[in-house]
């Protein structure tokens, strides 16, 4: 019997405070996709971090090919064939999709580029991954699908045998998606390992040959295909059975968030009117770039509305900024957690604080900064070791629980929340679901962005379909189904 | 907290190795530990002082200001100029002279947040603007305070006396009460917390609702107005000023002081107390030189090669802290 592709054997690692790996075995064999799950936290990116050089781990062996090796830095990985495709996509913008496909790596001539030769072989891998772009087009004129297509090729260029792909399809649209799934399986009969790192069930269930649990930083079992089951993969990750989530009907009242003649940059065609009442959840579908996110921002005064009225329980906030829609009671949880919603380096305490310290006096109020950060963290369940914890720290799920944290903490009428459980597991997931029903249930208006249509379908008393900026239609009750919003979200627009 | 710790280890030993080596067994005197010394290098402290705390007001916004020598020029020339020729009694020519200093600050903020310009290139060209100005408006005259400032000097030269010998310069108190105001400002207000929020992650700042805008425009403000501050305090103190060469480089001392003193230049990162310390190294340095050496021609040497050294020792210090085992 020869050896695997790639093991890892009793993998430790620690970071201050903080076991995060321990004890951790993994094992990739040739022509073999294997999938990672776990919840947040559970270790998965450490892990997958350790594989690629970019940690080194405290304890255990990594073999390659039955030998031995010890990874001192990515690029080290990669020159072993080991390539990890990050989460967060590590192109740089301004290089063209030739200069990207050959960095660190450049064909040349003496000190010179072989531009010509690199746009060559740049058109191969761009046609053995479908990916229809030109050699010198800029990264930055890519959609996020085809930039993912363009890390693996890089990948390929570089003549990875292990891939590794960390929730690569959190940005793709769903042809995008059956696009990759199609490119993993033609990798994997050529003889590549795959390491696939995703929340999404679905998927796991559709591409992997063995699926690989952690929890809290260990092994927590392993499935073959052929035992692969929803609930089975739910058992891996949380080790306790979750209760379905239900849609739980609510009662709507009156109108809280009213908006009029709203355009926005983005958009300047497309006029959007609206209205959420008290009670009420209202889920917004549709593609990727159909304006959702950029409607949420207007409607917050993140960004500055061409036109329009935006009124919270009767007061007017257009155009004066995220402070003056916080007071008047409308908050928004973005899109982009770690940019926008926290300041990553400060503690736990200060970020729950933030928004509402004005407000209380020109001194900072202390005992009030602990009573809301004890209170937060014992509400939402926030597991950090304490309220002076550094947010970046922590991880996705129990961040998005201060965000959550800091907005409940400014009482506000209408909640705005885009793509509010990116990143974020099962577990924590239903976690958030029930949370936001009870906010429902206590009077809040709650309006989300989603691009799961599972999201929209579980926790929307109503959906609106966008599409080009606009709102083309409502769906509710019986009505709202997965084929009805694709169907709005997806037809051409006539013309 | 490290920092500091790190910081007053580095000055005690700097004083240490000179006191040491500066003793003179022959006449059995000591020049660095004598009260002329000892005051004049407080005065120094307290001088550049001030201006090293305007510098890390828009350094914990993310941005720098290179304009403060330029400022401390302008207050430096318009103070003489208000008092002497225009006859203006000290309150009105103090007051008007920090309204100017403003003013430039908000200019900058305003450059800075309404038009989306670089920090930099902002107070660069403010740097070259306002000293070429001021040596138009002078004709490159000396500007003299002459006798009209005798009760105002205090301010610069003045010393409140501890023992027969030794008094406590006025600019060192000016800046200790000036470094507790900041930290309170910076530690227990809103308007701080906000600030440093900014300066770690401008865009959540201003999506948590905090006024990003504002907040940036009055850092500068700030700033500008302790340089003017400065510039008059370092023409009380000389009694004139020449636009050609009046606070040439000062800039330079502020922001070497702010971030010794650990001012991170991302933003976001800093406290009063380290500023204060890196601006008392940056004066014992060359005070060393001048007492050890014949000369002070290896002066700008030392200094720069003294930072570098701290810079790396702090570097290798955290990596080593980070690397080392924690039960």
């Amino acid at each position: 019997m020869t050896a695997s592709l790639l093991a890892l054997r009793g993998i430790g690692k620690a970071f201050p405070g903080v076991r995060a790996l321990q004890d951790v075995d993994l094992t990739i064999e040739r022509g073999e996709v294997v999938a990672l799950i776990g919840e947040n936290g559970a270790g998965k990116s450490t892990l997958m971090k350790v594989l690629a050089g970019v940690y080194r781990p405290d304890a255990g062996e990594l073999w390659l090919d039955g030998a031995l090796v010890a990874l001192k830095s990515p690029a080290e990985a990669l020159r072993l064939g080991i390539a990890l495709i990050h989460q967060e996509l590590s192109l740089c913008d301004n290089l063209t999709v030739a200069g990207a496909l050959f960095l660190g790596a450049e064909l040349r001539r003496g000190p010179f580029l072989r531009r010509r030769a690199m746009d060559v072989q740049a058109r191969h891998w761009l046609l053995r991954l479908g990916l229809t772009v030109e050699p010198a087009a800029l990264v930055a004129t890519l959609s996020p699908g085809q930039k993912q297509l363009l890390e693996i090729a890089r990948a390929l260029r570089a003549k990875a045998r292990v891939l590794i792909m960390d929730e690569p399809t959190s940005s793709l649209t769903l042809p995008e998606t059956e696009r990759l799934f199609t490119l993993v399986r033609e990798l994997r009969d050529q003889g590549v390992g795959v390491v696939y790192i995703s929340h999404r069930l679905g998927e796991v269930r559709e591409l992997a040959d063995r699926v690989v649990g952690l929890r809290d930083g260990k092994n927590s079992g392993e499935l073959q295909r052929a035992e692969i089951t929803h609930e089975r993969l739910v058992g891996l990750m949380v080790g306790r059975t979750l209760s379905a989530t239900r849609r739980v009907a609510h009662v709507p009242g009156d109108a809280v968030l009213q908006v009029k003649g709203l355009r926005t940059a983005a958009f300047p065609q497309a006029v959007v009117e609206l209205a959420v009442r008290r009670c009420e959840v209202v889920g917004i579908a549709g593609l990727l770039g159909s304006g959702r996110t950029e409607l949420l921002r207007a409607l917050f005064g993140a960004d500055r509305a061409l036109a329009g009225d935006v009124t919270i329980a009767g007061k007017a906030t257009a155009g004066r900024g995220p402070g003056a829609a916080a007071a008047a009671g409308l908050v928004l949880l973005p899109e982009d957690r770690k940019q926008q919603g926290l300041v990553l380096g400060m503690s736990v305490r200060h970020n729950l604080s933030l928004p509402t310290l004005r407000g209380r006096g020109v001194l900072i109020d202390r005992a009030y900064e602990a009573a809301l950060a004890m209170r937060a963290i014992a509400e939402l369940e926030i597991a950090a070791r304490g309220p002076d914890q550094i947010v970046g720290t922590l991880s996705g799920g129990n961040q998005q629980k201060v965000v959550l944290g800091k907005w409940l903490a400014a009482n506000p009428r209408v909640l705005l929340l885009d793509e509010p459980t990116r990143g974020v597991d099962v577990g924590a997931r239903s976690e958030i679901y029930a949370r936001l029903h009870a906010l429902a249930a206590q009077g809040l208006a709650i309006l989300f962005v989603s691009s799961e249509l599972e999201e929209v379908l579980a926790l929307a008393d109503r959906a609106l379909v966008m599409r080009q900026g606009a709102i083309v239609g409502e769906l509710a009750g019986a009505a709202l189904t997965e084929a009805n919003v694709m169907m709005l979200a997806t037809s051409m627009e006539s013309r | 907290m490290k920092k500091i710790v790190g910081l007053v280890a580095l000055l005690l030993v700097i004083a240490v190795i000179t006191a040491t080596f500066s003793y003179d067994p022959i006449t059995d005197s000591n020049p660095f530990l004598s009260a002329y010394n000892l005051e004049n290098l407080l005065q120094r402290v307290g001088l550049f002082g001030v201006l090293s705390v305007a510098a890390a007001f828009v350094i914990v916004t993310g941005g720098i200001d290179l304009s403060i020598g330029a400022v401390v020029c302008v207050a430096g020339c318009l103070l003489p100029w208000f008092l002497r020729d225009l006859g203006w009694s000290a309150p009105l020519a103090i007051l008007t002279t920090l309204a100017i200093a403003a003013a430039i600050g908000a200019w900058h903020g305003l450059l800075v947040v309404g038009l989306g310009l670089q920090p930099f290139v902002v107070t660069l060209c403010g740097l070259l603007l306002y000293r070429g100005i001021m040596r138009g408006f002078t004709g490159d005259q000396t500007m003299g305070l002459g006798d009209t400032a005798e009760e105002l000097r205090w301010l610069a030269t003045g010393k409140v006396a501890l023992t027969e010998q030794f008094g406590l310069p006025v600019p060192m108190l000016l800046l200790v009460g000036i470094a507790v105001l900041t930290s309170f400002l910076w530690t227990r207000t809103v308007w701080g917390r906000h600030l440093f929020a900014l300066g770690r992650n401008e865009e959540a700042a201003r999506f948590a609702g905090v006024p990003t805008a504002r907040l940036t425009v009055a850092a500068y403000i700030a700033c500008s107005l302790l340089a003017g501050l400065g510039g008059c305090l370092f023409v009380l103190d000389v009694n004139s000023a020449q636009a050609s060469n009046f606070g040439n480089f000062y800039e330079l001392y502020a922001i070497a002081g702010a971030v010794l003193g650990g001012m991170a230049l991302r933003g976001g990162e800093g406290m009063v107390l380290g500023i204060v310390l890196g601006a008392a190294l940056m004066q014992l340095l060359p005070n060393t030189i001048r007492l050890l050496g014949d000369s002070d021609k290896l002066e700008f040497a030392v200094v720069g090669g003294v930072i570098l050294a701290g810079a790396a020792a702090d570097a290798v210090l955290a990596r080593w802290w980070q690397r080392r085992p924690r039960r």
